[in-house]
This record gives C-alpha cells, structure tokens and sequence, in this order.
C-alpha cells in the first residue's frame, strides 16, 4: 500500500522533472537557479492553498471558498493599511490568519453543526465572501500607492536566497507535514475520510474533524489572501477569481483521492508545482497564456482517470457505484 | 457525524394510524411554502417600485431565469439521480464559441441552432462517458470539464469576441410569439411540462428516483444505472446548448467569460426547488416556482438599483438558508 503511494509521489516528481528537462533542451535559461526560485515561489500561494484543501478533501468535503476567502482576507488588510500604514506586518499575519480561519469556521460549522453537504456550504459562502468584498471596498481597486512600503515588500524580502513568501510556504510544508503524520488531529482526519463510520466508533467525532479541517483551509487562505494582495500590491473584487478550481486540480494531480483518506502532503505540493512549472513555462516556449485553463482542466480529468485505474487495480472497491452515491 | 448519527442508528419507521389527507400533504409541501413565498416577494415588489406592476417589465424580468431553469430541469434530474454537473456555465460558454465560428463561415440560423445543440450534447456525452464508463466521480469530472470547456473557448477566442449574428437568430433570444410573451418564456412552459411528465409520469422518471435513494438496489433491481445516468448527462448538455442558443441569441456575441458563475444559479434554484443535493427527492414544480422566486427576487433588487455581485449575496444565502432553516427547525424541535 504504502509502496504504490509512495510510488505515486515518485511518478509525479519524474513527470515534473521531464517536463523541466523537456523546456530546458529547448530554453536552457528555465532551469536556471534563480528561475527556478521564480517559479518556486511563484507556486507558493497554491501550494498553501493546496495544503488546505489537501485536509478538507481527505474528510470527504470540499473547499471552494478559498479563493473568496482570500479575496475577501486580502481585501480587509489591504483597507485596514491604507487606514493604518503604520500596522506591523506581524499584527497584520495574524489578522489575516484570524480572519481566514474565521471564514473557515462558518463552512465547517455549517458542515457540522446542520450537516450540509459540503460543496453546497462553499458554493454558497463562495458567492457571499465576493459579495462582501464588494460591500467593504464599495467596488473600488486598492493600489500599490495606498499601501505603505512594509506592507507589500514583506513577502520579497530576500532571506538565505529565497523571498519570505517562499519560505512561508516551505514552513506550512513542513507544519502540515508534521501535523498530517504525527499529530492526533492529523490521524483523525485520515481515519475521517478513509472510513466515517469507523472512525466514529472509535471515538473520533467526525464532524469536528470536519470542522477543524475546513478551519485550517480558510486560515491557510487567509494568510495566502495578506501574501497575495502584497505581492502584486493590488486588490480588487474579482481577485484570484475561479483559482479554487487550480486549488482543488493540483490536490487532484497530485494524487489526493475526492472519496477522501487518500493523499499525502508531498501529494498536493507536487501536484501545485506541477500546475506552476506549466502556468511558468507557457510563456517561455510562447503558447497563449489563456491555454493554461485548458490544460489546468485536461489535467484534472487524466490525473483523476489516473487515481481511479491505480484503485482499481488495488481491487479495493468493490461496489463502485454505490461508492460514489454515498 | 456522531454516534447518534441517524445513518448509523436507523429509528424503526412508525406507521401513522391514517394517511394525511392529499390535500393536507399537498399544503405542507416545500412547493407551496415556496409559492407562498413568490407571493410574498411578488407583493413587496409591488410596493416597492411603480414600475414593477407592467406587463412589459415583468416579461423583461423572465429573461433573469428562463435560461437558467432550462439547465436547471435537467440538472433537476441529474442531482436527484445522485450526481451533479457543475460545467454547465462552461459548456454554454463552449457552444456559444462554436455558433461564433460557423456564424463567421456564414452559416444560417439553422445551423447556429443546430451547432450549438451538437456542442451541447458532445459536452454532456464527455462527462457522461467519464463518470458512467470509468466510474470517475462526477464532481471531480465536472470541475475538471468546467476549466477544459470554457479553457477552449479562451484557446480560441482570447480576450476577442464574436459580433454580428444573423438578425433572423435573434428570434429565439429577442423574439415575442405573442403580446408580451417571449419565445423564451414559451420554450420555458413546453419543457416544464416535458421534465414533469418524464420525472413524475414514465418508468424512466422512477428510475432516476431509484438511482438516487439507492444505486446498488437500482442496479440489482434490473435498472441500466449506467445507461439512465448517461441519458441525464446527456439531457443536461442538450439543454445547456438550447440556454446557449437563447443566451447568445439575446446578447447577439460570444465572449469566452459568457454565462460565467451560472452553474452556481443552476443549483441554486434546483436546491431551492426542494431537490435533496444527497439525491432521491424533488420534484419539477418545485423547480419551476423556484426559478420563478429567483427571478423575481433578483428582478427585484434590480429595481431597487442594488448591484448584481450584492445580489449574488442573496443567492448565496439563499442557498445555504433553504437547507440550513428545515433543518434548524428539526434541531430546535428534536430538542
């Protein structure tokens, strides 16, 4: 079992890895070290967000809230440091993660707390986060002159090499890695999804698990909403509008099963840097950037073909259809 | 889910001493509840603009959902049967660009109809095929041919747009059959009764019920699951080509980010028609005065010059509220 997962990751790395070498034979410049940290920390908000959504998929929900959220996050910062330039960059973190798990904690109560199907909670708060952008920013952009100079180039202060931003992602790598493997939470949320009923008679409470898992998606896409509105130092409603659709195909490619309590944190990294290294080379062997929503969409449907062959031969799943109703 | 989880502990069912009256049932219903409430909503419009009450604004205002519920009696189905088709927006967005390109090798309006419904109905055999041939979960699919559907028509559009359809095409979007009765209004009544006959009159209609309370009893009962599902997804795309059809006939262009966000609406109004998103129960009517309440809500905030991503609030509450309320009331009287 743990040899074909781990065999899965190992695929995944190799496909990258030849598709780096395929780019590279032709534009030598795309491997280059400090292009590849371009590109690195560029993926950087989807790994996190993907990190997040990897806990709510492996309980058997969904999030597509978290663009909205991080919208909706970003925004609020953005306005609160136009009203206060002054505001450490710390206070604002923590805002931005408290705000973000708040967001998170209305999905996972609603989950629950009044058991609704999940995909319905954060279709619907999807619509409402944007809408209250709206109502808060009254439709307006916020721009880089509003925003004071340590706001926004926090995330690209250059630390061993790498900006902040990439380090925030190495660190919530390393954090969910460490939470999904040795924590109690971490087992639970496995134990959630691989088998509910299960899980439920020993002792774990599934619909908290749910809960705590919606609530560390929506802190994650807090704090990727304070790192996003810096980074391209501007906000406005429509912001990463539709990018829960990446979110959710990079934990898919990356081999995170939507039936849940399959995936691994190395998953969903390989998974968002595999859609990174593509949205990166589109421009550098010159095919239209408005292919990548395509290829975004061909890719979900062949890893998720991919996920469902590696089941089956497992000959685990027996009564398919009935699997999927449920 | 806990241990007291209904799921888990199955309450033997009591058996009442008499049935309710059909009258009393029929009272009781989530479609009269939703009726009473377009009543309502109707009212409060009046009052709250002169220009409500006009036979050619409230025609205007069935263009907020005819399109829309078109999508929504297939999705009806396809949710009762227990899976979900969230590329619907996307496949409009698909076939509006392939009416966009046989428009510019002067096609006629007969072959812009006929495209589109092609498209329409290539798109939902795709899904189709995926969910009921690989046994890939729909949901999945569906986000997966949301980006590759709508992907296309970036591919092939750009930030462009396709201008200048016929102006005999323009009927089907802009057309009035009679006085102030739209020909989308029209297409709207013909295919309530048709999904209402269907899901609630023909054995057909009963297997997609069965499908979706339980698909391993359906499949060991003798019903082609595979088959019917396939119908459903093949219903839904036809149906996303005809809304494209009416949609791209009433914009008269074709831009690649058209109808974005509508698969959303879709839902919302079959969840607000009283169709369990856990599949097995709904029915049309419910669905066609939903569709009716969201476009009066929707043409009504209009009026009151409130902004459409605002209104999008109320549908997203809306959403949420019509499952979440019943169910708080079942807490508070379990309690």
């Amino acid at each position: 079992m743990t040899a074909i997962l781990k065999h899965r990751e190992v695929l995944l790395t190799g496909v990258i890895v030849a598709l780096l070498a395929l780019i590279a034979s032709r534009f030598p410049g795309f491997v280059a070290p400090h292009n590849l940290v371009a590109v690195f920390t560029d993926t950087s908000p989807l790994m996190i967000l993907a990190l997040g959504q990897m806990a709510v998929i492996l309980t058997r929900c969904i999030d597509l809230s978290v663009a909205a959220n991080l919208a909706l996050t970003g925004m609020t910062v953005a306005l609160l440091n136009t009203v206060a330039p002054g505001l450490p960059v710390a206070i604002t973190l923590v805002l931005a993660i408290g705000l973000g798990a708040l967001m998170g904690a209305v999905n996972g109560l609603l989950v629950w707390k009044l058991d609704i199907p999940s995909i319905v909670v954060t279709l619907g708060t999807m619509t409402i986060f944007r809408g209250i952008i709206f109502l808060i920013s009254d439709g307006q952009w916020v721009n880089a002159h509003e925003m004071s100079a340590n706001f926004t180039g926090f995330p690209r202060i250059q630390i061993l090499g790498l900006p902040v931003l990439a380090w925030i992602a190495i660190l919530a790598i390393a954090a969910m890695g460490l939470v999904m493997s040795r924590t109690v939470l971490g087992r639970s949320i496995f134990a959630a999804g691989s088998n509910p009923h299960a899980a439920a008679y020993t002792g774990i409470d599934v619909g908290r698990t749910q809960f705590a898992a919606f609530v560390i998606s929506g802190a994650l896409a807090g704090l990727t909403g304070y790192l996003w509105i810096a980074r391209y130092a501007v906000a406005y409603v429509d912001i990463a509008g539709g990018f829960e659709l990446d979110v959710v195909a990079a934990c898919v490619i990356g081999g995170i099963s939507i039936a849940g309590g399959v995936g691994t944190v190395a998953g969903a990294v390989l998974g968002a840097l595999f859609l990174g290294v593509i949205k990166n080379a589109l421009p550098v062997v010159d095919v239209s950037p408005f292919w990548q929503l395509a290829i975004s969409g061909a890719a979900i449907l062949i890893a998720v073909a991919f996920n469902a062959r590696a089941g089956r031969t497992k000959g685990r799943v027996i009564l398919k259809s009935a699997e999927h109703a449920a | 889910m806990s241990l007291a989880d209904p799921d888990m502990t199955p309450v033997p069912r009591q058996i009442p001493d008499r049935l309710a009256s059909p009258a009393a049932k029929l009272l009781k219903s989530w479609e009269s509840l939703l009726l009473l409430v377009a009543v309502g909503v109707f009212i409060l419009n009046c009052f709250a603009s002169p220009y409500f009450l006009d036979a050619w604004s409230l025609s205007d205002a069935t263009f907020n959902f005819t399109e829309k519920a078109m999508i929504a009696f297939a999705m009806a189905l396809l949710i009762i049967a227990g899976e979900i088709d969230l590329s619907v927006a996307s496949i409009i967005a698909l076939c509006s660009t392939a009416m966009g390109l046989v428009m510019q090798m002067g096609g006629g309006t007969g072959a812009l109809v006929f495209t589109g419904l092609a498209v329409g109905l290539l798109c939902g055999a795709f899904n189709g095929v995926l969910v009921t041939r690989l046994g890939l979960p729909s949901i999945v699919v569906t986000i997966g041919t949301m980006s590759l559907f709508r992907g296309i028509s970036y591919i092939v559009l750009g930030d462009g747009a396709f201008r200048g359809y016929p102006s005999a095409f323009a009927w089907f979007g802009q057309g009035y059959v009679f006085w102030v009765i739209t020909v989308e209004m029209v297409i709207f009544a013909l295919l309530a009764i048709v999904f209402g006959v269907v899901l609630h009159k023909t054995n057909f209609g009963r297997q997609v019920y069965a499908i979706g309370n339980n698909s391993t009893a359906a499949l060991f009962s003798g019903i082609r699951v595979g088959r019917v599902k396939m119908i459903l997804f093949l219903l839904t795309g036809l149906m996303s080509g005809l809304a494209a059809v009416c949609l791209t006939s009433r914009l008269g262009s074709t831009r690649p980010s058209i109808a974005s966000g509508m698969e959303l609406e879709v839902v919302t109004m079959v969840v607000l028609g009283g169709v369990s998103i856990l599949g097995g129960s709904g029915s049309i009517p419910g669905v066609v005065i939903a569709a009716i309440l969201m476009g009066l809500v929707t043409f009504g905030l209009g009026l009151l010059n409130v902004p459409g991503i605002v209104m999008s609030i109320f549908i997203g509450l809306m959403l949420i509220g019509v499952i979440a309320v019943p169910r708080l009331f079942k807490m508070a009287r379990g309690k």
